[in-house]
């Protein structure tokens, strides 16, 4: 036992524990250093834009800080009828400032995404603002325009007054806060975004669904062929993902249109009237179509990868044992695929519930997804954090996703290649 | 139970893959009930074709396999009935050792409680009770063999394939399966067709042995008789060690025949050479050589020692013979006496019986 606990020293009798440790940490440094700059460039380029683009969405600031006097004169407003002179004389001082900074033109919009009609009585409000006399300003603001007379646009201000909100990710549902401060649904005619949840998730389960029923023939295939064949698919299988994706969506749509290549077939095989030419483009079929064929390497790649592994014998096994073809490959051979599939069909799904080009140049109205109306705010609307919310709300999806496969299938078990 | 003498039978069968080269040529082969046959023999030498062409997994381009009397060509390899050891055992890896021995149990529709006792029998065979709910990739290399074998076994079948099934094992473990798989075959007196380019497997478990060259056997006969007298020259050199020399027939006559080499002549035994003039090879194994050899002997010749290998039990003494420099010796280390020291001259004399004349290839 004394052998055991007895301290092994170095040559220059520094316990050998000790040196070893500090060895060990020179290494994690320099193995630090190695990666620094990349970690760096991740954090600056990718972790902080996205961070703050996140932020976005739940940040409100913007109308808290131009309104710091009226807010703190609302405290003790209980919002039933109109505020009293405290309120207005507030608001008019924070007014004429924002005035002054030519920034009221951002308040109207602001207050106009809580409550329309806004615009026009901020800028009746700006013009008559500048003969206001000193005092009384309750009554100068509100024969202005009868809107400042009414209560509920004084209930909108009111309810821009916290710092943050979850009023975009209500939006995205299409839900808001009434004026009694409850979360309702918006008139059924004016839902667009639960249409395109749906949609987005509908499109995605069956380009994954038809992806995979495509995939594991030409992957098993592709696993099984002799070299100089598989060689070949597989150039098959990879010459498309190595093309420009506008390039493979441009090419859709000259192959569905109307006047295109696959109806002219259709038509010249008598399949279909020349002037009854089936709409294959600018609806769901043409978004199925083409994010169809543009995934289709994702899942057979991961099922290739993994069939690749499995030894012919295991089948030969199975039949030799008594299973007939369909046994052996129901028992042995597509258990053993699993790990292929759930990797294929995670990543085509997250692939296909974010995307964008394909369904924007073939989906037409019927066939467009969620990420066109991210891109849409993002470019038209400028509503950049109802569309940061609609990001977030598309990421936790795939999360969530991802958890339940985790908890179905067991995330080890995965097998990208 | 009569047994049956063609139990499986092999009639004309050929076997081309692309048309052009027979990889197995007019075989004709007829193996016992009950017996344990090894196919032997280097890749590439059809031995395996033989064995996918019996489970099915093969079909042959002419000719025709009968087992039990029943042409099972068309019968595909899942109605056969036969087990199947694989080289590299084939266990399912996504399943617990007793789901794969239930595997072929299951699809046979067999009640769970019967196959219970059978899986059970089965894994006491092989000495893995206990190891049931374990999943194959736990187990040694070793242990995943005798599940495999057990695998081929639970059903009962007639006929056991092993395709080289101990090749992934070291030296030791394959020994002492040789002996279990051996002990096996003979307890439950099941058919076994074995497969393996190792002779010294092929000889230490087989009831006879079929020696596989080019596509065709080239000797079938039990392991004693194919080490002792071997047909042909390929049998010689395949199987065990093997002294050669060539030459030409210059004499035959009652069961003898010379034969002279370059620089000196031999006497042997003719087995594949009928006239006078014949090119041979003559094949003597090591042992039958003898150093100073005091009985009468009708070949006594000298020849200088070149090497001395030590190999525990024996010395290999590796001499210039007759021009041929690499004549072995295998002397057994309790003769020390002997004058065994590199570049003696010594006396080498072996009786012309154990030479045997056979065809110059």
């Amino acid at each position: 036992m004394s052998s055991e606990t007895k301290q092994i020293l170095t040559t220059d009798g520094i316990p050998l524990e000790v040196s070893l440790k500090k060895a060990e940490k020179k290494n994690k440094i320099k193995a630090f250093l190695l990666v620094a700059p990349l970690l760096f460039f991740l954090i600056i380029t990718y972790v902080f834009p996205i961070g703050d683009m996140l932020f976005r969405s739940v940040d409100d600031k913007m109308v808290t800080q131009m309104l710091p006097k009226t807010f703190k004169a609302m405290e003790n407003w209980d919002g039933q009828e109109l505020p009293d002179e405290e309120v207005f004389a507030a608001f008019h001082e924070d007014f004429v400032k924002l005035v002054e900074d030519k920034r009221e033109g951002k308040l109207s919009t602001q207050l106009n995404y809580t409550k329309n009609g806004f615009k026009s009585i901020i800028k009746k409000l700006r013009r008559a603002s500048k003969k206001f006399e000193e005092g009384n300003y309750k009554e100068q603001i509100m024969s202005v325009h009868k809107r400042w007379a009414d209560v509920e646009y004084w209930r909108a201000i009111q309810r821009r007054a916290p710092e943050f909100t979850g009023q975009k990710y209500l939006k995205g549902m299409d839900m808001y806060v009434n004026e009694e401060g409850k979360i309702v649904s918006v008139e059924e005619d004016r839902r667009i975004h639960r249409v395109l949840w749906l949609r987005t998730l509908e499109i995605a389960f069956f380009v994954t669904v038809f992806c995979f029923l495509m995939a594991y023939p030409i992957a098993h295939l592709l696993a099984t062929l002799p070299m100089k064949y598989s060689n070949l698919l597989m150039i098959c299988v990879l010459l498309p993902f190595w093309t420009s994706l506008l390039v493979r969506t441009a090419s859709w749509m000259i192959l569905l249109q109307q006047q295109g290549i696959v109806n002219d077939f259709f038509v010249g095989i008598g399949l279909v009237a020349d002037d009854n030419r089936p709409e294959m483009m600018y609806n769901k079929t043409g978004s199925y179509v083409a994010m169809t064929q543009i995934l289709l390497p994702f899942m057979v790649l991961p099922l290739y990868s993994v069939m690749k592994t499995i030894s012919p014998s295991l089948m030969r096994a199975g039949k030799s044992l008594g299973g007939t073809p369909f046994v052996a490959f129901w028992k042995v051979y597509f258990p053993l695929t699993i790990p292929g599939i759930g990797a294929g069909c995670l990543l085509v799904f997250i692939l296909a519930i974010g995307y964008y080009i394909t369904p924007a140049l073939v989906g037409g109205a019927s066939g467009t997804l969620i990420s066109n109306q991210i891109a849409f705010h993002m470019k038209s609307t400028l509503d950049w954090s109802f569309a940061s919310a609609m990001g977030l709300m598309l990421l936790s999806g795939v999360l969530v996703i991802y958890w339940l496969y985790n908890k179905i299938v067991g995330i080890d078990n995965i097998k990208l290649g | 139970m009569s047994k049956q003498k063609d139990f499986v039978k092999f009639e004309n069968v050929d076997k081309s893959y692309d048309g052009k080269v027979l990889v197995v040529k007019n075989l004709q082969l007829d193996i016992a009930e009950g017996e344990f046959i090894t196919m032997l023999g280097p890749s590439g030498s059809g031995k395996t074709t033989c064995l996918m062409m019996l489970a099915g997994f093969e079909t042959p381009t002419n000719g025709e396999i009968y087992l039990g009397g029943k042409a099972i060509s068309s019968i595909p390899p899942h109605k056969r009935g036969i087990g199947m050891v694989f080289q590299n055992y084939a266990l399912f890896p996504h399943m617990t050792v007793y789901e794969n021995l239930a595997f072929p149990l299951r699809v046979r529709k067999i009640p769970k409680d019967e196959a219970d006792k059978k899986i059970d029998k089965a894994l006491s065979m092989v000495s893995l009770q206990g190891f049931a709910s374990r999943m194959p990739g736990q187990l040694s290399g070793g242990q995943q063999q005798r599940v495999a074998v057990a695998r081929s076994l639970v059903f009962d079948p007639q006929l056991v394939l092993m395709d080289e099934p101990l090749g992934a094992l070291d030296k030791n473990l394959r020994e002492s399966m040789q002996y279990e798989i051996k002990h096996i075959h003979e307890s439950i007196g099941v058919t076994v067709v074995y497969v393996t380019h190792d002779q010294s497997e092929a000889l230490t478990m087989s009831n006879r042995i079929a020696v596989f060259n080019d596509g065709k056997v080239q000797q079938l006969s039990s392991p004693d008789e194919l080490y002792e007298k071997p047909v042909n020259s390929f049998v010689a050199e395949f199987i065990g060690e093997n002294n050669t020399f060539n030459g030409e027939v210059s004499d035959i006559s009652d069961g003898k025949c010379k034969v002279k080499l370059s620089n000196a002549e031999i006497m042997a035994n003719p087995i594949s050479v009928k006239s006078k003039g014949e090119r041979t090879k003559v094949s003597l194994r090591p042992e039958r050589a003898l150093i100073n050899p005091k009985e009468k002997m009708d070949n006594i010749h000298n020849g200088k020692i070149e090497e001395v290998i030590y190999h525990g039990d024996h010395t290999r003494v590796r001499i210039n013979l007759l021009g041929n420099p690499e004549f072995i010796l295998k002397v057994p280390n309790s003769s020390a006496n002997l004058d065994i020291k590199l570049g003696n001259e010594i006396k080498i004399g072996w009786n012309s019986a154990d030479a045997r004349a056979l065809d110059p290839k």
